[in-house]
């Protein structure tokens, strides 16, 4: 029917790209409704449930979690404002920002996740490959573009990638799941830390400049954690698929299929030995170029994003700027290689963010940033860009309104947590929230402001598995079960020194700190770096040397560390101390429980 | 009942020409001083929950002149919930011509459509009682219904607060999933295929249940009635009122979901 009654649409930029298919939803709620019906057995449908991007939930066959991936991060205003809605009408009101980019929305119905999926397809967006066997969400570092560091942006090369990938039969029945992480430089990325890690390069020869990609590969986080090995000195733009296609072709022949938890292709690598592994690669590279058909290329759309000239109309008058907005500025904001712009990051609790918050968003992006969308980034953060300079402190208004402004994005106040007893199946403790409770208190001591500490990272994983990367941390932790006689407590395995970036390593262990001493015992790793360093060492370089052999402080060794942080492990009676024996957001006492782990299914 | 319970804002606006109609701003007093939609009279909900007595009620409805063949249509600023539970009282009284508009007050501003200050003068008029007890549901007969397997006893909560608490055996769709980005409600289709996917087919008995009042499940009743589902009943006093009766209750264990708000 015919109405006078119309709202003009929002203006904006919208999607470029459309990962959706509508046809998907219908078959998900079609398949849910034959699964119920006992009509297809449970691993099947699993299985497509999976790689449909509706993950399990915590101890419930009737809730899923639904994992949106955002190929290079990128999300639109039209598309945040479709997830605000989304998750208040199938979800818990609030959206989550994983470390891989993708944003989540858990505890949905089960016999809703059609709809979610319905209505993303009217936004571009899929769920498509976000869980499963398959190629995940592509990243790429969230300062591509504007990175000062970078040779050349990356973007275009992530989205080509994803796209090439996204519901390709070369995909769909992999050993297990398999992850491509373009960055910017070395610092920004996490490109040893994944099945296929990409550097942008730029080579000239006679003259003529090319471009091209470090690539690493074998890497990864889990269980056992590996880095990942360099392929070649240089690998030109040309070879990117050929490479792309003839690694995951030998992990699709190779890769362990019976073993689910040892077959991540870096445990292939590890097996084989990298130069077996590195051989095969560069020979099945030469058959895939002589074999492929010439049409199969990269879409690569390297058009110069539009960055439009935003006027303001009510700009700030410099007057009145709000409190603690240079302190939000040293902490949350990027200086981009192109003069005059910013890109800034938002201090979200372990990626959490409201509704409300996804709308004001998608306004802020409309009405702040010349490029006019957002990317989510590797730390449960979201970055706005090519923000200008002036419009800084009128930004940082708008975001004291909707509860954005937190400091620190940028430095060790920012904690990752994995979602946790919150709604994983295999957690063991509230990762989570204790990732928040970090937050709060480094926020409180205005760490964030300490430049010693800026550099360094705190990441927490609810299990031994990975998701909350506490590996590559500067202090990391994973959780546990403790005993004291019959009564159990959290606790989480201390490491420290990881890192993501040029020199990359895994955390050395030093000890199991009970859950509720875990702030105290960070605290007290600070106090004595403070009262140990020399004046150039931030914490970062200091433990790096400890645990290199190489300190010249009074801290020599690990085992230094471990009788620093003893007196934390002392675990009193349960009569004297009964929070001890609770987890973080649960007053009852604490008792492991897992379900069955889906990341293998 | 041959209600049409939602009205589109085009008809709305021609039924106010042609003065066959008697509009209910269920707002607050001081935001009906402000504006409302031209002609409306107001009727706090927080008036008529103050004693929702069926007798206070009927004279509440008169003083509004409505009778029993003026057709009525609330609004509320409050995603339609408000006014559904006004509207749902009406007809509990036995008015046979109610409906709720298909938005809010402030969708209705946002498109610039007619707003006014003034307060129409209105005479008393005479209303009949027939109460409809079959579109009401008490704790007493929640209790032996949800026992029966045609019934669907649907909570309508935030999903949070569903997890936590909520009636055994109920089912959860909380009253954001009715909506629409512009609209009160989906559109039917839409509605339909929602239950469909849920499992509930048209010949069940669905009881709507919410906090405390009986607004947000006010609201999941007229979604309902707006696909022409049978048989709907409002448990208007709500898991407030089954929790002070001691009756039982089922949480959703060993998670720690609240965690993961950002509220």
């Amino acid at each position: 029917m015919s109405s006078t009654v119309v709202k003009p649409a929002r203006d904006g930029k919208t999607p470029k790209i459309n990962w959706a298919r509508a046809e998907e939803a219908e078959n998900f709620a079609k398949t849910v409704k034959l699964f119920r019906q006992g009509k297809i057995a449970p691993d099947s449908f699993r299985r497509f449930r999976l790689q449909h991007g509706a993950y399990g939930t915590r101890m419930t066959d009737d809730y899923a979690m639904v994992r949106i991936k955002l190929p290079a991060g990128e999300i639109y205003p039209n598309q945040l404002e479709k997830l605000a809605h989304l998750s208040e009408a199938f979800s818990i009101g609030s959206a989550h920002v994983s470390t891989r980019q993708n944003i989540q929305l858990h505890w949905v119905v089960l016999e809703d996740v059609s709809e979610i999926m319905r209505s993303l397809t009217q936004v571009g967006l899929t769920s498509r490959e976000a869980c499963g066997n398959s190629v995940r969400n592509v990243m790429c570092s969230p300062l591509a573009g504007v990175c000062d560091a970078e040779e050349f942006d990356a973007t275009p090369y992530a989205i080509a990638t994803a796209k090439f990938f996204l519901r390709n039969p070369l995909n769909q029945a992999l050993p297990r799941k398999f992850k491509f992480n373009f960055t910017c430089c070395e610092k920004h990325g996490m490109v040893r830390m994944t099945d296929v890690g990409l550097i942008p390069q730029i080579r000239s020869i006679d003259g003529k400049t090319q471009r091209g990609f470090k690539i690493f590969l074998g890497g990864g986080l889990g269980n056992k954690s590996f880095v990942g090995h360099q392929l070649e000195d240089f690998t030109p733009e040309e070879d990117l698929l050929y490479t792309s296609i003839a690694v995951l072709r030998i992990f699709d022949r190779l890769g362990d299929r019976k073993n689910m938890a040892r077959n991540r292709m870096r445990y292939l690598v590890d097996q084989m030995g990298w130069e077996q592994f590195q051989n095969l690669v560069l020979k099945e590279r030469a058959i895939v170029r002589a074999t492929q058909s010439v049409i199969v290329t990269l879409d690569i759309d390297n058009t110069p994003a539009k960055i439009s000239n935003l006027i303001r109309i009510s700009g700030s008058d410099g007057k009145s700027i709000p409190d603690g907005f240079s302190r939000w500025r040293k902490n949350n904001t990027y200086e981009q290689k192109q003069k005059g712009y910013h890109s800034i990051s938002l201090t979200l609790e372990a990626g959490d963010i409201t509704a409300n918050q996804l709308r004001a968003l998608a306004d802020i992006c409309r009405e702040f940033s010349a490029e006019g969308y957002a990317r989510t980034g590797f730390n449960q953060d979201v970055l706005i860009r090519w923000i200008q300079e002036s419009d800084l402190a009128q930004l940082y208004s708008r975001l004291l309104e909707m509860g954005l402004a937190n400091p620190g994005s940028l430095t060790m106040a920012h904690p990752v947590g994995c979602s946790g007893t919150t709604s994983c199946n295999l957690a063991l403790t509230n990762s989570h929230r204790l990732a928040k409770e970090i937050q709060r208190k480094f926020l409180d001591l205005k760490l964030d402001e300490d430049n010693d500490l800026r550099d360094s990272s705190i990441k927490i994983s609810g299990c031994p598995n990975s998701c909350g990367q506490h590996e590559i941390a500067t202090i990391g932790f994973f959780g546990g079960g403790g005993r004291n006689d019959k009564d159990m407590y959290p606790v989480y395995q201390l490491s420290i020194g990881g890192r993501s970036d040029g020199e990359t390593m895994l955390g050395v262990n030093v000890l199991r700190i009970p859950a509720k001493r875990v702030i105290p015992a960070i605290l007290k790793i600070i106090e004595t770096f403070k009262a140990d360093k020399k004046p150039n060492d931030t914490l970062k370089s200091w433990i790096h040397k400890i645990i290199t052999g190489h300190s010249d402080s009074n801290t020599k060794s690990i085992a230094d560390i471990k009788k620093i942080l003893l007196p934390f492990t002392v675990v009193p009676s349960i009569t004297d101390d009964k929070d001890f024996y609770a987890d973080y957001g649960n007053d009852s006492t604490y008792h492991t429980k897992t379900g069955k782990g889906e990341c293998a299914a | 009942m041959n209600t049409k319970p939602i009205i589109d804002a085009d008809s709305l606006r021609s039924l106010l020409r042609d003065n066959s109609v008697r509009v209910i701003d269920v707002r607050r007093k001081e935001d009906y001083k402000k504006d409302h939609i031209p002609k409306s009279v107001n009727l706090p909900l927080a008036d008529l929950l103050s004693d929702d007595n069926p007798e206070r009620v009927l004279k509440m409805v008169q003083s509004l002149g409505i009778d029993d063949q003026t057709p009525v249509v609330a609004y509320d600023d409050t995603f339609g919930a408000l006014a559904s539970r006004v509207a749902w009282t009406l007809q509990y009284l036995g008015h046979g011509d109610v409906s709720l508009l298909e938005m809010t007050y402030g969708q209705w501003k946002s498109l610039g459509l007619e707003t006014d200050a003034g307060e129409p003068s209105i005479g008393t008029k005479t209303h009949s009682m027939t109460l409809k007890p079959e579109i009401m549901a008490t704790a007493d007969y929640l209790e032996k219904a949800k026992e029966n397997k045609n019934v669907t006893v649907i909570d309508n909560r935030e999903r949070l607060n569903y997890l936590e608490q909520h009636i055994p055996g109920s089912i959860n769709i909380p009253y954001r999933t009715l909506a629409s980005e512009d609209k009160i409600l989906r559109p039917k289709d839409e509605l339909k295929r929602l239950l469909q996917n849920r499992g509930i087919s048209d010949n069940v008995e669905v009881i709507t249940y919410c906090g405390s009042v009986g607004t947000l499940s006010g609201l999941a009743y007229y979604a309902l009635k707006s696909i022409d589902h049978q048989n709907v009943k409002l448990y208007v006093r709500s898991f407030k009122e089954w929790k002070n009766l001691n009756k039982p209750i089922v949480k959703q264990e060993n998670a720690d979901y609240w965690d993961l708000s950002a509220e």
